[in-house]
C-alpha cells in the first residue's frame, strides 16, 4: 500500500465509524457553501468609517498613508514621497492597468518607470492592491503579470496603490471577491496580506522594521 | 533530531544554573504575554473566535481523510505535486530526490518546526547541499549550530551581544572595526548576507501553518517576509506540511487567523500572510516554477480516536509555552526534542514515545495557564495526566515513585489499614522532627529534602481529626 492509502485508510478507521455518505456529504456542504463565521463587529462600518478604520490599523503597524483624489494624482503622489525620503526618482510597477494608464510622463516628468517583476538592485515598486481589509489595515495583494509577487518582497520602499471602495471590512468580503475574480476553488499562485512592513523580534524581541522585506509601506489611496 | 527528552531532569538543573539563558528568558514574560493580554482585549469576539476555531478543527479531524483528499486533487489540478511520507525518513528522501534532480547546491529555508523533526540539513549537508535558514532567528542559531528554542521566537535564548560576536566570528569578510551595538546593526547586517543567498538558492523550503481543501492551497504566516523571498525567487518551491495542518475553507482559516497572531506575538495580524497555489501561471513573470508539498504523518494519525486526539488543534503559536512557568524557567532546550513547553510535552511523547519523553509530561505544575490562554482550547494539563497514567502503566516511572504509589494505592482501597498506617506516619514524621517541626532529609525523598525541608505533619491525621468533629479553621 502507498503511504498516502496507508495514512488516509487509517485516519478513516480512526474517524469514520462506518458512515461514509453522512461525512462526505458534510465536507461538499462545507466547501461549497462558503459559509461565514463570527465576524468581528469591528469592521462593520459604514464607508467612511471603514477606510478611517484601514488607515488607522495600517499606520498603527508603521505604514504610512496618503490620499489622492484620483489615480491621475497618483505619480505626483510617488514623485513627492520619494523626494521626502531622498529616494532615488525610480520605481518599477506590474502591467496593471491601473498604474499602466497613469499619466507618469505628464505628472512626474523626473521619474524613471519601468516595469516587470523586481530585480535586485530595484529601490521602490509600486503595486496596485485587489483590495483592502479595515479591521487590520492588511492590503491584499495577488500574484500575476499585472502584480508580479516579487514586486511585493524586494525593494526596500513598497508603495500600493488602493481604491477606497476597494476597502472590504472583514477578509471575508475579499474572499468572495476573488472568487469572483478567479472562479471557486481555486487562487492565484500567490495571495499576500500585507500588514504593516517587514518587521523582526529576534533579537530580544525589540522590533526591528526591514527584516528581509520591504523596510517602508507606503499606501495611496485613491479616494474617486 | 536525536532526542534528548530522557535527560530532561539534568537539561533543566542545567538550564537554572545558566546566567546568560536566565537573561534571555527573562524578556520571555514583559514581551509575549502583556502582548497577548492587550491584543485579546481589544477584540471583544475574542472568546467566541476561540470556540468556534475549536469547533472548525474538531471537524476537520473528524474528516480528515476526506479534506485531506479534497485538498490533493485541488493542489494537483493547479499544477502541484503531493509526496505522502509516513516517516521522517520517508520526507527526507522525498526532499532530496526533488534537490537532486534540480542539481541544487543551495537551498534557502524558511522558518518550520516540521523541517526540524526530519532533521533536513543534515541529510542536505550531507548530500553535498547547503541549506540556509533566513528567518533571522533560524539563521542566528544555524551559526551557533543550535536548536530552535521556541517555536515561534527560536533564538529567544540568546542575547545581543552573543548574536553580535557569532556574527563577527562567522561575517569575517566585513570590516572588523564596524559598530554592531544597535539591534538594527545586527538586522541589517544579517538583511545584506541573506540577500545574496535568495538569489542564488536553487530550492527554497518553506513550511506550512495552514492547508486549505477548498482550493489546494498552503498558507505561510511570518513577519520577516523572508518566507517569501524563499518561494519567490528560486525554480522550486518545497512545502513541508503534517496531515494536522489542514483546514476546510478560506472562512474557516480567516477564522483561525483572528486567533493566531493575536495569541503568538500580541499583534492584530502578522506582516505577511501568503497564500500559494501551485507553481507560477502561464504568463507570470516571476515565482517558482515547480511547487512541491511533502506531507508527513509521523504518528499524528495515531492520536486521532484516543484521548490525544484534540492536541492535532495545535496552531503552534506558542503561547502555551510563554505563560508556562516551567517553559519561563529553563527555557526550550531542556525539553530535548523539536517542540518545548506544555506543547512539547503532550505532543513529544506522542511522536517519539513515552519511553523516550516520559519525562517531559512531569515537567508542570499544573498551573493550568497553558490551557487558559490555548486559542484552540486544548486540554494540555489533562493530556499530560494521560501520559504521565501512561507513563505509570508502562512501568516507566523510578522505582521508588512506583512502589510508593503502588503501596498507597493498595492502601487506599483499605480504609481501616490506610488510618492506622497514616496515623502511626504522622506520628512517627512529627517525632523524628522534633521541635523545629522540619525535617532536613528523609529516607526515599531525597528529590525534596535536597532542596528544602519538609515541613512534619502537627498532630494527627487529617482524617483522624475529621471524624473528631474539628471541621471548622481555628
Ligand atoms: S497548544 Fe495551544 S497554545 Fe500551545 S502552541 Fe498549540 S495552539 Fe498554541
Amino acid at each position: 500500500m502507498s503511504a498516502r492509502d496507508a495514512i488516509l485508510s487509517r485516519i478513516r478507521r480512526a474517524t469514520g465509524r462506518g458512515d461514509d455518505a453522512g461525512r462526505q456529504a458534510a465536507v461538499a456542504e462545507r466547501l461549497k457553501s462558503h459559509r461565514r463565521n463570527l465576524i468581528p463587529e469591528r469592521g462593520n462600518i459604514d464607508a467612511k468609517a471603514r477606510i478611517k478604520l484601514f488607515e488607522d490599523m495600517a499606520i498603527a503597524v508603521q505604514a504610512s498613508v496618503a490620499h489622492v483624489a484620483s489615480s491621475n494624482d497618483v505619480p505626483e503622489a510617488v514623485a513627492a514621497y520619494l523626494r521626502q525620503h531622498n529616494l532615488p526618482q525610480h520605481i518599477r510597477h506590474g502591467a496593471h492597468e491601473t498604474a499602466a494608464n497613469m499619466p507618469w510622463a505628464e505628472k512626474a516628468p523626473a521619474l524613471e518607470v519601468v516595469t516587470g517583476p523586481a530585480e535586485p538592485a530595484d529601490e521602490v515598486s509600486l503595486s496596485i492592491a485587489v483590495g483592502g481589509v479595515a479591521e487590520t489595515g492588511t492590503l491584499v495583494l495577488t500574484s500575476g503579470p499585472d502584480n508580479p509577487t516579487t514586486l511585493n518582497f524586494l525593494p526596500e520602499n513598497h508603495i500600493v496603490a488602493i481604491r477606497a471602495s476597494d476597502v472590504a471590512g472583514s477578509y471575508e468580503d475579499i474572499w468572495d471577491r476573488i472568487r469572483k475574480a478567479h472562479g471557486e476553488g481555486t487562487l492565484p499562485r500567490t495571495v499576500n496580506m500585507v500588514t504593516g512592513p517587514s518587521r523582526t523580534g529576534d533579537i530580544e524581541q525589540r522590533i526591528e522594521l526591514g527584516a528581509h522585506g520591504p523596510r517602508r509601506l507606503h499606501i495611496v489611496i485613491i479616494d474617486e | 533530531m536525536k532526542p534528548a527528552s530522557r535527560e530532561f531532569k539534568n537539561n533543566a538543573s542545567r538550564a537554572l544554573n545558566d546566567a546568560q539563558l536566565q537573561r534571555a528568558l527573562n524578556t520571555v514574560q514583559g514581551g509575549f504575554i502583556e502582548k497577548r493580554r492587550n491584543a485579546a482585549d481589544k477584540l471583544p469576539e475574542f472568546e467566541t473566535l476561540r470556540d468556534q476555531a475549536r469547533d472548525i478543527k474538531n471537524h476537520t479531524l473528524e474528516h480528515l481523510d476526506l479534506y485531506l483528499a479534497e485538498w490533493e486533487s485541488k493542489a494537483t489540478a493547479a499544477g502541484g505535486h503531493v509526496h505522502w511520507c509516513e516517516t521522517p525518513a520517508e520526507a527526507r528522501e522525498a526532499i532530496l530526490s526533488i534537490c537532486k534532480r534540480l542539481n541544487a547546491k543551495s537551498v534557502t529555508k524558511g522558518k518550520s518546526m516540521i523541517t526540524e523533526e526530519i532533521a533536513i540539513n543534515p541529510a542536505l549537508a550531507d548530500a553535498g547541499i547547503d541549506p540556509v535558514e533566513t528567518d533571522l532567528g533560524e539563521y542566528i542559531i544555524q551559526l551557533r549550530g543550535e536548536t530552535p528554542s521556541h517555536i515561534i521566537a527560536p533564538a529567544i535564548h540568546v542575547t545581543k551581544d552573543q548574536i553580535e560576536a557569532d556574527f563577527r566570528k562567522t561575517h569575517t569578510h566585513l570590516p572588523g572595526d564596524r559598530n554592531l551595538d544597535e539591534s538594527t546593526a545586527l538586522v541589517n547586517e544579517a538583511r545584506q548576507i541573506l540577500r545574496q543567498k535568495y538569489i542564488e538558492a536553487d530550492v527554497g523550503i518553506t513550511g506550512a501553518n495552514f492547508l486549505i481543501a477548498e482550493t489546494g492551497s498552503s498558507v505561510i504566516v511570518t513577519n520577516e517576509g523572508n518566507g517569501d523571498l524563499t518561494q519567490t525567487l528560486p525554480k522550486a518551491h518545497i512545502v513541508m506540511a503534517t496531515i494536522d495542518k489542514m483546514v476546510p475553507t478560506l472562512e474557516d482559516v480567516s477564522t483561525i487567523l483572528r486567533l493566531l497572531a493575536r495569541s503568538a506575538t500580541g499583534q492584530e495580524f502578522s506582516a505577511y500572510t501568503t497564500w500559494s497555489t501551485g507553481p507560477r501561471r502561464p504568463g507570470d513573470l516571476d515565482g517558482p516554477e515547480e511547487y512541491h508539498v511533502v506531507v508527513l504523518d509521523n504518528g499524528r494519525s495515531g492520536m486521532l480516536g484516543t484521548e490525544f486526539q484534540d492536541v492535532l488543534r495545535c496552531i503552534r503559536c506558542g503561547a502555551c509555552m510563554n505563560h508556562c512557568p516551567v517553559y519561563q524557567s529553563i527555557g526550550g532546550h531542556a525539553y530535548g526534542w523539536v517542540y518545548p513547553g506544555p506543547i512539547g510535552s503532550v505532543l513529544t511523547p506522542g511522536l517519539i514515545g513515552v519511553d523516550e519523553a516520559g519525562q517531559l509530561p512531569n515537567a508542570s505544575t499544573f498551573c493550568g495557564r497553558c490551557e487558559e490562554v490555548c486559542p484552540m482550547r486544548i486540554p494540555l494539563p489533562k493530556m499530560m495526566r494521560h501520559w504521565r497514567e501512561k507513563e505509570f502503566e508502562s512501568k516507566l516511572t523510578p522505582h521508588t515513585v512506583r512502589t510508593g504509589l503502588g503501596l498507597w494505592s493498595w492502601l487506599a482501597r483499605r480504609p481501616g489499614l490506610y488510618h492506622l498506617a497514616t496515623g502511626i506516619a504522622a506520628r512517627a514524621l512529627s517525632a523524628m522532627a522534633g521541635r523545629r517541626g522540619r525535617l532536613r532529609s528523609l529516607p526515599l525523598a531525597g528529590g525534596w529534602t535536597r532542596h528544602r525541608d519538609l515541613p512534619a505533619p502537627q498532630g494527627r491525621s487529617f482524617q483522624a481529626r475529621w471524624k473528631s468533629g474539628e471541621r471548622s479553621m481555628q
